[in-house]
Formats: C-alpha cells, structure tokens, sequence
C-alpha cells in the first residue's frame, strides 16, 4: 500500500468503510486505517485526537449529541489546546466502550463542565509532542517553537511544519503526562461562538438519526405494550394482524406483543389491529386524582428532614404573620420529536445496535446482560438523538430491538409509535409543596418550611436503597439550596411512589421545586409590601452568582417600568448543574383571561463559556420546553393508564406563541457549569409571578388553566 | 400489490406498494429519502413535511396512490449543496438544535416563501404554527424565514 497519502485517498477509503457498513462489519478508525496500510502516518496520541498526514484533525466525542451542540463545543476544547486550524477539524462519534472515554452518559447538564480538563489535557498533550517533534527534525529546542493553527513554527528562523507532516514523528514520541495548559486569556476558539460542526447535515436531511439506520436484509417491529401500568398480557390473537400483507411475525417478549414486518407501514397497521386480552392488575384503579389524593394524605405523615437550619418549630410571636400554601405540579412527557426507536442484530455470540442513546454504556451492558454475552461482544454506534431531555437515559426500547432481533435471527428496527412514545414514557414526577413561612412584624423573613411530596425516580428503579427511611436527596434538589438569607429553614421530603413510570425529565427536581420557591418567595414580598426584585436583593447578600444573574435581568428587562393594564412582569433566579440563571418574564392577561408571554429576558451565568451562542441556544431552548410544561403539556392518568396520546393531546408550544426572548450571558472565569437544564427551573415561576403582578392572581398549580384567569 | 411511479427529486422510481401506504414510509423505507422524519404519524407535528406539486404537504398522511405522476420533492431535493435560501439562512441563523424536525420546518418555509416572498410575523405564524419544534427553534425560524426572504429580494 502507498504511503503518500492524501485527503481524497481517505475519501475514498471512507467510502470503502461505508461499504464495510453494509456488509455489516464496522471497523474503529483507527483499524480501517490499519487494515488499508495507512495507519504509521496518524498521529493518536490519545483516544480524543487524531491527525492525518493531510492536516485534518479528527476530534472524537463522547458524549450523546441530541442539540445542544457538543459534538461542537467538545472538539473547540480539544482545538484550542491543540492550536489547531478549526477549518481542519473533524469530528467522530465514539461507539460505547466499558472505560476507554471515561462516562459516555451525557446528562445533568454535564458534558462540557465534566469534559473540561480533561479534553484540555488531551489537545495540549498533543500539541506538546507536535513540538517536540518539530524540535527534533530541526534539531533545537522545543522552547524556541510554538504552535500556531495548526503548524509549529521555529520563532528564531520562521520555518515552519504543518501538523500533518509531523504525525509521523510525532507519533513515536511518549505522550507528557501533565502538560501545560494555555492561559485562558490567550483562548482563541473558546469564547465563539463557531457554527455547529453538524449543522449542514440537519438543514439537508443527511444527519443519521436512530430512525434514519438500514440495514441489509432488515425487517421492522413495533411492540404494543399493556396501557395499563403493571399490566400484563393474558393472550393475544395474532389473526387480523397477520392478514396485514408485510406481516411477518406476531409474537410475545418480555413487555408487550411484537408485530414484525417487510416494512414499517406493515407493522404499524397490523398493531392497530392486534387483539390482546391484558391482566391490567391492580392500578386499573388508579386515577389522576386518587394519586393526588394519596399524596396529600401521605404528605401530611412522616417526613424526612433534607435541611434544618435554626428551630422552625418554635417561631410564633405575637405579631409574626404566618403564610401557608401549596404548589402543584403535574405528571409530564418528554415527548422527543424522534420516538423511540433502535436498530439491533443479534448474531451468534454477538450484537451490534445503533441507538440514539444518552447512555451508550448502559445500552452495551444491559444488551450484554440480556443476551448472556461479554461487553466487548456488543458494538454500540450512537447515532444522532432527536432530542433527548431525559428520556434517553432508559434503556427499555433497546431491550425491545435485541429480543426481536434474536427471534428473528436478523437486523430489527424497532420503532415506537407516537402513541407508545407518550403512554410509556418515564414521566417528570408529579409533586405537592407544602410551603409555610413567617414574616416577623418589621417583615422580616424569619422561617421558611417547605414540604415535598413526590414519587422518587431513585426510589422506583433502586426501591431496596429506601426501605429503611433513607433520604432520596434528588427529590430536593433545588428545594435544599434556596439561597435566601433566612435564620431558621426546614426542607423534607415525602416519597409517593405508584406504578406510574417517573424519570429524569429536563432539570429533574429542579423543575417542581424551583416553582414552589420562586413563586413563595414572591408571595412573601407582597405579603411584606416590598417589591419582588428589591425583596429578593436584601436576602441574597450573600449568594453573589444570585446577585449577579438576578441584577442583571433586571436591568436589561427594566424592571419596575410602568406596564399598562392587564400586562406584568415577573422575577425568579435559580441554581442547578453549576450555573445560576434570572428570568424575568412580561406577560398581557387580556379580559377574557386570555394569556400571552410577550417577552423573557434571562441573564445567565454558567462560568466561562466555551460556544456563547450555544449557551443562548439552550437557554431559549428551556423558555420553550418549560413554556409548554406550564401553559400545556399534562400527562393524566385514567384506569391506570395514560390519557393522552399524541400531539392533538399532549400539546407543545407553537411558534405563534413565542415570545421574544433575550439571552445575556455573564462573563466570567469560574469553571464552566452546564447549560441544557439551568435555563428551565426559573420559567414557571417567572411567568407565574408575571401573572400576579398582571392580574392579582396567583397561580400555585400547573399547567395554568384557562379559569385561572378568566 | 398495485405497482406506482413517482417523480421525486426530478428522478422517476417504480415501486410496489399497498395502495394506503403513507408515501412518508415509501420515501423512508422503500427508496432511502430519509431527510423526511417520523413524528407523530397523524399530521400533528409536521416533520414529515414535503412538497407535493409545490405545497406542503404532510406525506404520514398522504397515501402513495395520491401522489402518482405528481411532483414530489423531499428535502434532499431542495438544492444540491444546502444553496436553497431557506437552508442558507438557516445555517446562518444557527437555527437546528436536535434537528429532527428541521427537515419539515425547512419545507414548510420554503413553500411558504414560494406563495408569499415577504412575510410578516402573522403570516410566518400562521403558515408555521403546526410545525413543532420540542428543542424550541420558533424564534430562530422565524428569523431565517426573513433572512430567506432578504436574500430572495
């Protein structure tokens, strides 16, 4: 095999890879490039980089990409290190490996603050072998080289080599174990915000999602699963789905009835048609308001204390003013716009699936555990997610795939339907808060007890952790950290679970606890007569990244500017996932109660940003999501089952009803916090208090109904 | 099985097919024009949004026996190398999160800037509003839309 090796060659020899697709078999870069012979020429100094003789760089990421960009903003961190020229940068998905990238899960808003140093070490690893070789052909010091978009060039004689030339020498060298990182004032990618890497193949159709997967001789499935939770299927008559023409197979694994077929319009339509006697079991009882009656009497017992400062229970002076209410919050869904879905084949002692997936590793083991076979047995490719928020984190529509795919003895795309995706989510737990505070004759703010009563997603999966009154701590996330300077604070927690699925839903707890907070700390300043804003500044002295987020918002909104009739604006600052963001919202409540969301100012503060419009993204992205789980999406529950069934049921915000939405971001050095969740916990309250300051009414249980306001 | 000819994409294909089946499974199973996406199967949601003679359409909801011997044009046939306007100014707007649903956003503005080359909000409203975007692109879009409209001038 030659060794000049260019960029077309390695078109081609991708293209030669692709064809390796379907046959089925596919090889890690690197192993393509050593079955073609072209392996010595690059340079991969570490799982994270590798640079070709013809300049490019590819940049490997770990993490899931459902939109929020990392598949850019990771490879940035790696550059920039690197001082690699960003118009040569590529970047390649890795498939799921037991340790070799560390956790793939992406999640908790986690993949740039958890990625941080580490991708920094892995660029400027590489960039000081790139020295060092360049050094050696010249025979000088590496001290008298620097690295610059993508050369090394000799400071004294201006000579230079380009990275690819040096892969080859570099490639000998031994990788330095702490190399130095770059001042971040000299940061030249980090703080742009560049164009997604991704971003041409979602405007012409060619990003790969799970759903978009072929594979040779594939046959198609879906599975019709018991409404009911905790049901079971009693028999099933495959008769009318078989006449079906494309049918191929009808039969029982281990959560539903599988119905697979030549195509995916056969399947669907044999579904609709299959007979299934169902066992529903015992929570066909249950309703929507049967749980929510089990979870006031629940709430009103034992609890376990997550935080108590002072003595809340000794507090009543004569003239104190003791404010009690209770916040509700609703079951919800994910709803990504991809159901969904998974291609498997289970061969013999193997399995290959491609998943969109926001746990690559937990999709190897369980498909590992299930089929009886070692990890390293099972491939994962981890496609393109369309959308994620949580719900990828479950791993039950890849358990569908893999015993369809043994059955059948084939290649099995699964796909879920609309209405599968929404009656068998894992939905954000539904939630009451108990809130009391005291209020001391000069308004003063002298305690504050809030209650949550809620089913714990911990407690569901793992429920042998909490048999002896062991503190689910997720379940206050966002109830515990309230930032208020108040002497004597208690927070505790009553699990409520059913059999009704629960999940990590975009910002977990945050989203239910953060409603409680912010709307109770607003109903505390009116009940002081202190404007919100003004009342929240006096008790943050001491939370900085509070004051900053929250002051700034404030400004840039024009708080305390004259609103005409029936409009009003409201305030709520929040911290999760590292970073600390302030909403304030402008709403108009018409006559007829008529609600519009004119406008959301936020100010965010999630340390030192590596893709700033990335950020503003994913905070306009959470206004949305967490518009749509205030003003629309419910998930309710009859005879044990879900009501709603797609998107005429379970609506979502629509363009007509955006609001302008203005994102400042503060500037900071701090080590980076996350972005996908921090955004979402503070819109409900902002916008609930906005209705307050509209109309006088306050609104302590979500979605808000139209005779909230009428 | 009742045999159909489609044009799409300017390319003629033969296929046999059940005569109900939505053309959105022709495209996606039978012929690879997987740009077109899944996500509701009712005409709800709108990422399964293609142009049948030049209008959007919804094609999970169109049956393949509809569409014979019409123009059928899917987002792989917007333009050769993302040189549409609408894509354009959708690169330049950084409008897709997920992506998924962009491919029908992207045929709905596209159509709509055909009927109408200089939109107000009301009317992007209005012609937009049953395209869903979960990762919630609607301010971005609607940006792009105008952006398109400047570059169409």
């Amino acid at each position: 095999m030659k060794k000049d090796y260019s960029r077309r060659d390695f078109l081609k020899l991708s293209t030669t890879a692709s064809a390796g697709l379907m046959i089925g078999v596919v090889l890690p870069y690197k192993e393509r490039l050593l079955s073609a012979g072209f392996v010595a020429e690059v340079f991969e100094p570490n799982v994270w980089v590798s640079i070709r003789p013809d300049n490019t760089i590819l940049i490997t990421a770990a993490k899931s990409e459902m939109g929020q960009h990392i598949r850019t903003s990771l490879p940035m961190i790696v550059a920039e290190e690197l001082e690699a020229d960003w118009s040569q940068v590529e970047v390649a998905q890795a498939d799921a490996h037991p340790d070799k990238y560390g956790s793939q899960g992406t999640g908790g808003s986690g993949s740039i603050r958890r990625s941080f140093n580490r991708l920094r070490k892995a660029g400027a690893a590489a960039r000081e072998m790139l020295i060092q070789a360049a050094a050696d052909k010249w025979n000088v010091l590496p001290a008298t080289c620097r690295a610059e978009n993508g050369t090394i060039i000799h400071q004294v004689s201006g000579r230079t080599l380009t990275y690819g030339q040096l892969a080859q020498l570099a490639a000998k060298l031994p990788a330095p174990e702490d190399p130095p990182l770059k001042d971040p004032k000299d940061f030249k990618l980090i703080g742009r915000s560049l164009s997604g890497l991704d971003t041409p193949s979602r405007v012409n159709g060619t990003a790969q999602f799970g759903i978009d997967v072929q594979q040779p001789n594939m046959v198609y499935a879906t599975v019709l699963r018991c409404p009911t939770f905790g049901g079971n299927v009693k028999s099933f008559n495959p008769k009318e789905a078989n006449k079906v023409s494309g049918v191929l197979e009808v039969f029982q694994i281990d959560e539903g009835i599988a119905v697979v077929g030549k195509n995916t319009w056969s399947v669907i339509k044999a579904q609709r048609v299959l007979e299934v006697d169902w066992d529903p079991g015992d929570f066909a009882n249950w309703d929507s308001k049967r749980i929510e009656d089990m979870m006031e009497e629940k709430g009103s017992g034992k609890a376990l204390i997550a935080r108590n400062d002072g003595t809340t229970s000794t507090f009543i002076d004569g003239e104190d003013r003791l404010i009690e209410v209770q916040y509700k919050v609703p079951f919800t869904s994910h709803a990504t716009m991809e159901p969904m879905n998974c291609v498997a084949h289970v061969r013999n002692g193997s399995c290959e699936i491609w998943a969109p997936t926001q746990l690559p590793q937990r999709v190897q083991s369980t498909a590992a555990e299930a089929l009886g076979l070692d990890p390293e047995n099972v491939d994962v490719h981890v496609t393109m997610l369309g959308g994620g928020f949580g719900r990828r984190l479950f791993t039950d529509y890849i358990l569908d795939a893999i015993q369809i795919s043994k059955r059948m003895n084939k290649p099995v795309k699964l796909i879920w339907t609309r209405e599968d995706d929404m009656h068998h989510d894992f939905y954000r737990p539904t939630s009451i808060h108990k809130l009391s505070g005291i209020l001391s004759k000069q308004n003063k703010v002298k305690s504050w007890i809030h209650r949550v009563i809620a089913p714990s997603i911990s407690g569901q999966l793992f429920p042998e952790k909490f048999q002896d009154g062991k503190l689910d701590h997720s379940a206050v996330n966002g109830a515990t950290n309230l930032p208020y300077a108040i002497p004597n604070v208690l927070v505790d927690y009553v699990m409520t679970n059913t059999k009704v699925p629960v999940g990590w839903w975009r910002s977990v707890y945050n989203s239910q606890n953060a409603f409680a907070n912010e709307g109770f700390i607003d109903e505390m300043s009116y009940a002081a007569g202190v404007d919100p804003y003004k009342f929240r500044i006096q008790l943050l002295a001491g939370a900085p990244r509070h004051l900053g987020v929250i002051k700034l918002t404030a400004e840039k909104a024009g708080w305390g500017k004259k609103m005409d009739k029936g409009q009003g604006m409201g305030i709520a600052v929040h911290e999760s996932f590292g970073s600390w963001v302030a909403h304030v919202a402008e709403v108009s409540v018409g006559e007829n109660g008529k609600l519009t969301i004119d406008k959301i100012v936020t100010a965010v503060d999630c340390g030192l940003v590596v893709n700033p419009d990335g950020v503003k993204a994913q905070m306009e992205s959470s206004i949305v999501y967490g518009l749509t789980s205030i003003l629309k999406g419910e998930i309710t529950i009859e005879k044990g089952a879900v009501v709603q069934s797609n998107f005429h049921e379970f609506k979502l915000l629509q363009i007509d009803e955006m609001p302008v939405v203005e994102v400042h971001i503060v500037p900071s050095a701090e080590p980076p916090g996350g972005a996908g969740e921090p955004g979402l916990p503070p819109v409900a309250p902002a916008v609930t208090n906005a209705i307050f300051a509209a109309t006088g009414k306050r609104i302590r249980r979500l979605p808000i109904r139209p005779e909230d306001l009428g | 099985m009742p045999r159909f000819t489609l044009h799409i994409n300017g390319k003629k294909h033969r296929i046999i097919a059940d005569a109900d089946t939505p053309l959105l499974w022709i495209l996606r199973d039978e012929l690879g024009y997987t740009g077109t996406k899944f996500g509701c199967g009712r005409g709800f949601c709108g990422a399964c949004t293609i142009h049948l003679d030049g209008e959007a359409i919804r094609s999970c909801m169109t049956a393949v026996e509809y569409v014979e011997d019409r123009r059928i044009t899917t987002i792989e046939g917007l333009s050769e190398n993302n040189s549409h306007s609408v894509q354009k100014a959708w690169l330049a707007e950084e409008v897709p999160q997920c992506g998924y649903c962009q491919s029908g956003q992207i045929m709905a503005a596209a159509a709509l800037l055909k009927r109408n080359p200089n939109p107000d909000d009301a009317t992007i409203n209005s012609a937009m509003r049953m395209n869903l975007c979960r990762c919630g692109t609607y301010d971005r879009i609607r940006k792009a839309i105008h952006r398109a409209a400047e570059d169409q001038g």
